[in-house]
């Protein structure tokens, strides 16, 4: 009679909900069907009915997969002309104008399109926000799993959870009109005196980091690739921080007792305890926050400038992949300017798609094996 | 030997020093999170509060320039933006839920599925939004708000089919079998006793999907295009709420931007709503603890 056992999950008091989206690791074993429920099944006279009822379940489940072939596909399909075109290049070329020796990457009216600027605005734009969101995260989750007193862990957690609610636009509404002039006003002149200061200069010119075509020269506007960085940095925080936090619960409570008892302070049990055990777990966490950086739009696309060029300076405006389809798809002038930005969103797609993949076996390679919870 | 305790207790004092540094950090970081967090929340409800007025409520934008105006269009495109998506993501969403847990467990095609769901759900929104256009749009061979409903749609179903599927695993097993050993058919057994079983945590999966595709405005930008003009026909462009922000953010006039900040006021205040009805269902349901 083992197999009538009921499976009722044990009741492990209190845990929040945990999102769907985060750990696939989080699934209970699925129990077998019992002989008499498949019995029961078998025998009664609404056969045509359950077939039916399972087809029609089947065909919803399947629906997922057709959605995303159907997307893939629209995608090849209608960026064909722009592959035609230009190939491979499209991604890498630097293009120069014969005549007045300065790259032309994106000329709608010329017909010219090539999308390195899109893509190092995508990049150096997310490895800003990851610059500034990962220390702070990993800080967030430390304070919240080893350090924080209780009565302050519910408050946090739901701001985490409002903030993960605030939409896109809205963050770059408030970039537009508080981040923009701070970071102009500011933070900028900071880093500005900072990398122009003769000695500096003098100490590491070399690296053509620093002075006036350094990494802080030219024109301050305040909109540019630090300012879409920054935002992005405050909209992945968020996720980073209660990922992490979630992987560092995983590890067991008995790591760290071990590692105390042999006289560790706290810090050494954190770094030695917990996360030496969870750093993998913390890597996929870092890279799902990536894959969100990566195709965010909107705030990008109100605070980057839309210019597509590339310059050295982080004050200096550019385009992101996302945000150069959100501005100019509705407007597109012609077929090959429409083409030119589906392709770049297909590419947009499937570096997610790797991204997210990549992020999820990590997180779901930690939090697989223990879902204990500590504390 | 004397040396020897002087190097310990020296290293001992490097290890606490790095300890209360190490502490010290982490509320720091701490601190600088949530400083800003609360500032942007401040900020907006200092901002939104005072540019709200009735007038925001119940008309519809002015010209470009021109002082007053509201948002009602907006407000009621979003809701019919909204209700198209969920009357396509929920169902779908929750068929496939069902179809995860109660038929497919442990085979290859429900973990397919799974992980489809999954990468769907990371893809991001403005790809959505090309694939809705040239899946819609494109045939239609104009921007409608059904285009606009259908990219939400899209949206909302990984969301829903996953939590449907945690919470239906939830249900335990003789649940079931008490329903069929009654001589209820199946398809009913798994409607009316395992879906109603697990109904708060698949209403808090649906609410946590509607939430999350209230705000966006990536894909509405060439599917539901926005409209200044009051209109709910599902084949006309159609304002919604984070469009208009959008629009009004990026224009030079005072004016819009006040209105801006009223907008997002009431769509976060929307939104938090449902985040807040969300942690009520599911502190009450029989699901309580266990979810």
């Amino acid at each position: 009679m083992r197999k009538l056992e009921s499976h009722a999950e044990p009741s492990d008091g209190g845990v929040p909900a945990k999102s769907s989206s985060v750990a696939p690791g989080s699934q209970r074993p699925s129990p077998p069907v019992s002989e008499i429920r498949r019995y029961l099944l078998a025998r009664g006279n609404s056969a045509l009915a359950d077939g039916l009822f399972k087809g029609v379940m089947t065909t919803c489940a399947i629906s997922i997969f057709a959605i995303v072939g159907l997307i893939a596909i629209e995608l090849i399909l209608q960026s064909q002309l722009t592959w035609h075109k230009f190939g491979l290049s499209f991604f890498y070329k630097l293009n120069i104008d014969p005549d007045t020796h300065l790259p032309v990457f994106w000329d709608p009216v010329n017909g010219i399109f090539y999308a390195l600027p899109f893509l190092y605005g995508t990049l150096v734009s997310s490895l800003v926000a990851l610059i500034i969101a990962v220390p702070l995260a990993i800080g967030v989750a430390i304070f919240l799993t080893e350090m924080c007193p209780g009565f302050l862990r519910a408050p946090l957690s739901f701001l985490t959870e409002l903030l993960a609610a605030i939409p896109s636009v809205v963050y770059g509404l408030w970039a537009i009109f508080v981040l923009v002039p701070l970071l102009r006003e500011h933070i900028s002149p900071i880093f500005i005196g900072a990398f122009s200061y003769p000695p500096v200069v003098k100490l590491f010119g070399w690296t053509g980091l620093v002075g006036d075509d350094g990494l802080f020269g030219g024109p301050n506007l305040g909109l540019g690739l630090l300012a879409a960085g920054t935002i992005l940095a405050i909209m992945i925080l968020p996720i980073i921080a209660s990922l992490t936090r979630e992987v560092m619960t995983a590890v067991p409570r008995s790591q760290r007792e071990a590692v105390l008892a042999l006289g560790a302070t706290r810090w050494e049990m954190i770094r030695m305890g917990v996360l030496r055990n969870a750093r993998i777990g913390i890597v996929g966490s870092i890279i799902l926050g990536l894959g969100r950086a990566l195709g965010e739009t909107m705030a990008v696309a109100m605070v980057i400038g839309n210019s597509p060029e590339i310059h050295r300076s982080l004050l200096s405006t550019g385009h992101s992949m996302a945000s150069v389809i959100a501005n100019e798809f509705s407007e597109a002038t012609s077929d090959l300017h429409r083409s030119a930005l589906v392709e770049i969103g297909l590419a947009l797609f499937v570096v997610t798609i790797i991204v997210n993949a990549l992020a999820r076996m990590l997180v779901w390679a930690v939090t697989r094996g223990t879902p204990a919870r500590v504390q | 030997m004397k040396d020897k305790i002087k190097l310990q207790s020296a290293r001992s004092s490097v290890r606490s020093i790095s300890d209360h540094l190490a502490t010290g950090l982490a509320i720091l970081a701490t601190i600088l999170v949530v400083a800003p967090l609360i500032a942007i929340f401040v900020y907006l409800v200092y901002k939104g509060a005072s540019s709200l007025n009735l007038a925001f409520f119940t008309e519809t934008p002015k010209p470009e320039g021109e002082a007053g105006g509201g948002m009602a269009n907006a407000i009621v495109g979003s809701a019919v933006l909204l209700g198209i998506a969920s009357l396509m993501g929920i169902p779908v969403g929750i068929g496939g839920g069902i179809y995860l847990a109660e038929f497919g467990r442990g085979t290859r095609l429900a973990n397919a599925i799974r992980f489809t769901a999954d990468v769907l759900n990371g893809v991001p929104s403005i790809v959505m939004g090309i694939a809705a256009y040239s899946l819609v749009v494109v045939p239609q061979h104009h921007f409608s708000a059904f285009s606009g409903g259908v990219a939400l749609g899209i949206m909302m179903i990984p969301t829903v089919t996953r939590t449907t599927e945690e919470m239906l695993l939830m249900v335990p097993n003789s649940v079931r079998e008490a329903a069929l050993g009654l001589g209820v058919p199946g398809w009913r057994s798994v409607l009316s006793i395992t879906l109603k079983t697990a109904s708060p945590g698949v209403i808090t999966g649906c609410m946590l999907a509607f939430a999350r595709v209230a705000g966006e405005t990536a894909p509405l930008i060439f599917t539901a295009l926005g409209n200044q003009f009051w209109s709910v026909s599902l084949n006309q462009p159609i304002a919604a709420l984070p469009l208009q922000i959008y629009i009004y953010a990026i224009s030079p006039y005072e004016d819009q931007h006040r209105l801006a900040w009223a907008g997002a006021l009431v769509l976060i205040a929307l939104i938090v709503t449902a985040v807040a009805l969300v942690r009520f269902v599911a502190s009450r349901g029989i699901l309580k603890g266990a979810s």
